[in-house]
């Protein structure tokens, strides 16, 4: 067994465990952190596979930035996780049944996949291994797939409209600072001296 | 990419680049104070740019690489969804204005989910279809949640958006399916590795996965379950526009799918399609009985309607596509009209969507019942308003391609569908005194009421050279 594949076993284990125990542990904030570890293990995987950039790209956007919000939005929501399980358990067995139907059909389906000819071909490395990663996503998302590229900028547009006017409320009722208004402020309009007397107060 | 390739897409970006500036100049200026401005210029923009599609005509280019590809059959569905968006915002303005929900993001939304219709319907690879695809549905989403104070109008939101994405997921499971298959995500490679008249069963998955998906989008049995919901809930002028454009771009877009990629095998998505439509005939006929919500009723409305035009699209024939489409076309028309009488259903100045609202209508208002009643009888199918003509024709078509069985079930649910529209004309003509409703309508909403009626009876004379140009779409796309 080289190295090779020893990795690939270690971090494909891992990955499958990792990804079961999201979803069955109790404490969410648990669940969080074995999500970490799933981007952990998916990112050995890409370097397996030689896509070091995506790797890199896995472990600074989703472990650095997307868990770590996770993290945050469920450690200061306030959602009582007993409650949903109860809900789930009531509806457990019609969702297992149709579960099980789907993945029996699906089996099935598999079972008898055959590829068309050639398509293993028109899947394998698009790039010649010369190319460096970094250089061989740009040709692709900037240059091949501009059109998508620039089609998914519009979506993100979209959901960035959409948080903000079904979230942005303008409140009257609170005090903002305004900072010109600040700057001009007169210390002869705004102050007055007292002079107070020894003993006597106001 | 060349500056060909921007040429073609040239509508897209132009209205893209239009929804920027319009967002740009809002958050600049005046924020919502600008809404109407804006809400004008859109449909300004919309409408002008639609009417130049139709007008400019071509041949069909593909561009970037055949992701996007602008054709016949692309641009007569771009033209439909542009100036029917284009309706549907004009005659919101005045009700968004009196609810106190016109923000400028409305209609910068509204040109944003009209562009994703119109990357959707120029799809010419999975990849293309689900931006589009999602382009859309994202801003629809938004906007079905505009009332966001109302709890009915962010439930309404928050389920489209939850079984959206469901819908998302399984659309992407099976385009996921076709490029294990193929190994390509493009329409024009897969439809090559199509044996003649033999599916794989994975590759059969995959297609049932993505129709599953589009279903969902056109609100088709048994992906209906959002629709009544989210029609309720959404405020009137969202719901309106639901009913129209992309119920058109989704269809256009399922015709561009098992048409450009599977076109080999007619008869395994010609079942498919066949089981949808019967199932929404038959639902959105029966279930709409009990409604008393105008609004719901239109949900189930739009169900049974979407089935006959499957009906004409199961038929795998440039016949049947050019059905469809005019099917499409006359039920846009009929929705819009019939939507600009619900948007000014006022009593004291108070929204009702209630259908008992409508009784005696004709005393009080006898120009408006009358509009409303050849729309509905056009909405049933009566000869010999419109409506009868476009499921006329999808039915021809689903006989000529044998599928007698198919259009014998669908005569007998359109006959059990003409209740409900029929009542409300009984309602409206022979029904019990109640308040009446307030008589006010908006010029905008009563010239679309009435130029929309009228087209239901002057289009049974001719059709306005429609046939000819959904012909010429539809061998664009079926050759």
């Amino acid at each position: 067994m080289t190295v090779f594949v020893f990795a690939f076993y270690l971090f494909a284990v891992v990955a499958v465990v990792a990804g079961l125990m999201v979803v069955l542990s109790k404490n969410p904030v648990h669940s969080v952190l074995w999500l970490i570890l799933t981007f952990l293990t998916a990112a050995g995987l890409f370097v397996l596979m030689g896509a070091e950039f995506v790797a890199m790209l896995l472990i600074i956007v989703y472990v650095g930035a997307v868990a770590v919000l996770f993290l945050f939005v469920v450690m200061m929501l306030d959602v009582d996780f007993a409650a949903l399980r109860g809900q789930m358990a009531r509806y457990a067995p019609v969702g297992g049944l149709i579960a099980v139907v789907m993945l029996a059909e699906l089996a099935t389906g598999f079972m008898a996949w055959q590829s068309a000819e050639g398509a293993a071909a028109l899947r394998a490395v698009p790039m010649s291994s010369e190319v460096e990663n970094s250089r061989a996503l740009g040709m692709i998302l900037y240059d091949k797939y501009l059109y998508l590229f620039q089609g998914a900028g519009l979506v993100l547009l979209v959901a960035m409209i959409g948080a903000i006017l079904l979230t942005l409320r303008h409140r009257t009722d609170v005090k903002r600072q305004n900072v010109i208004e600040q700057m001009h402020r007169d210390p002869a309009k705004a102050l007055e001296m007292i002079d107070v007397k020894p003993g006597q107060g106001l | 990419m060349t500056s060909t390739d921007f040429s073609i897409i040239l509508p897209e970006f132009l209205l893209a680049a239009f929804a920027m500036a319009a967002l740009l100049g809002g958050v600049w200026t005046g924020k919502d104070k600008v809404a109407m401005p804006i809400l004008w210029i859109s449909t300004a923009v919309m409408l002008v740019l639609g009417l130049t599609i139709g007008v400019a005509g071509g041949g069909a280019d593909s561009a970037f690489g055949g992701l996007f590809i602008a054709d016949g059959f692309a641009r007569f569905a771009k033209v439909i969804i542009l100036v029917s968006a284009a309706a549907v915002l004009a005659m919101s303005a005045d009700y968004l204005n009196r609810r106190g929900l016109l923000r400028f993001e409305f209609p910068v939304l509204i040109v944003l989910a009209v562009t994703g219709m119109m990357m959707m319907v120029s799809a010419n690879d999975l990849m293309s279809l689900y931006i589009g695809l999602e382009l859309q549905s994202l801003a629809l989403y938004v906007v079905a949640a505009l009332r966001r104070d109302s709890a009915r109008s962010s439930e309404a939101g928050l389920k489209y958006f939850v079984l959206g994405s469901l819908s998302s997921g399984l659309l992407l499971y099976g385009a996921s399916l076709v490029y294990g298959f193929a190994g390509t995500t493009s329409f024009a490679a897969i439809i090559t590795v199509v044996d003649q008249g033999h599916l794989p069963i994975g590759l059969l998955f995959g297609l049932v996965f993505l129709l599953a998906g589009l279903a969902f989008k056109v609100s088709a049995v048994p992906f209906h379950m959002w629709t009544p919901d989210v029609y309720e809930g959404s405020p009137t002028p969202v719901t309106a526009f639901f009913a129209t454009a992309p119920k058109l771009a989704a269809m256009a877009l399922i015709a561009r799918v098992v048409h450009d990629a599977f076109g080999q095998v007619p008869g395994e998505w010609g079942q498919v399609l066949a089981a949808l439509a019967l199932a929404s005939m038959y639902l959105g006929a029966i279930a709409g009985i009990g409604q008393t919500n105008i609004k719901r009723l239109m949900a189930y409305s739009s169900i049974a309607h979407m089935g006959f035009a499957l009906l004409g699209l199961m038929a795998g024939t440039a016949i049947g596509v050019q059905s469809m489409l005019v099917y499409m076309t006359i039920y846009i028309v009929m929705n819009v009209g019939t939507f600009a009488f619900i948007l000014a259903m006022e009593r004291d100045g108070a929204p009702v969507t209630e259908i008992s609202a409508l009784n005696m209508l004709s005393k009080t208002d006898p120009l408006k019942a009358l509009a409303l009643m050849v729309l509905l009888f056009s909405l049933a199918g009566v000869p010999p308003m419109l409506g009868f003509w476009a499921k006329f024709a999808v039915l021809r078509a689903a006989v000529d391609a044998g599928y007698v069985w198919v259009a014998v079930g669908a005569v007998i649910a359109s006959v059990i569908g003409a209740f409900y529209y029929l009542r409300i004309v009984y309602y409206m003509y022979f029904g019990t005194e109640t308040d009446p409703l307030d008589r006010r309508m908006p010029f905008v909403q009563l010239a679309m009421l009435v130029a929309s009626a009228v087209i239901m009876v002057a289009g049974s004379i001719s059709l306005f050279g429609l046939e000819g140009a959904a012909m010429a779409a539809a061998t664009a796309l079926v050759n």
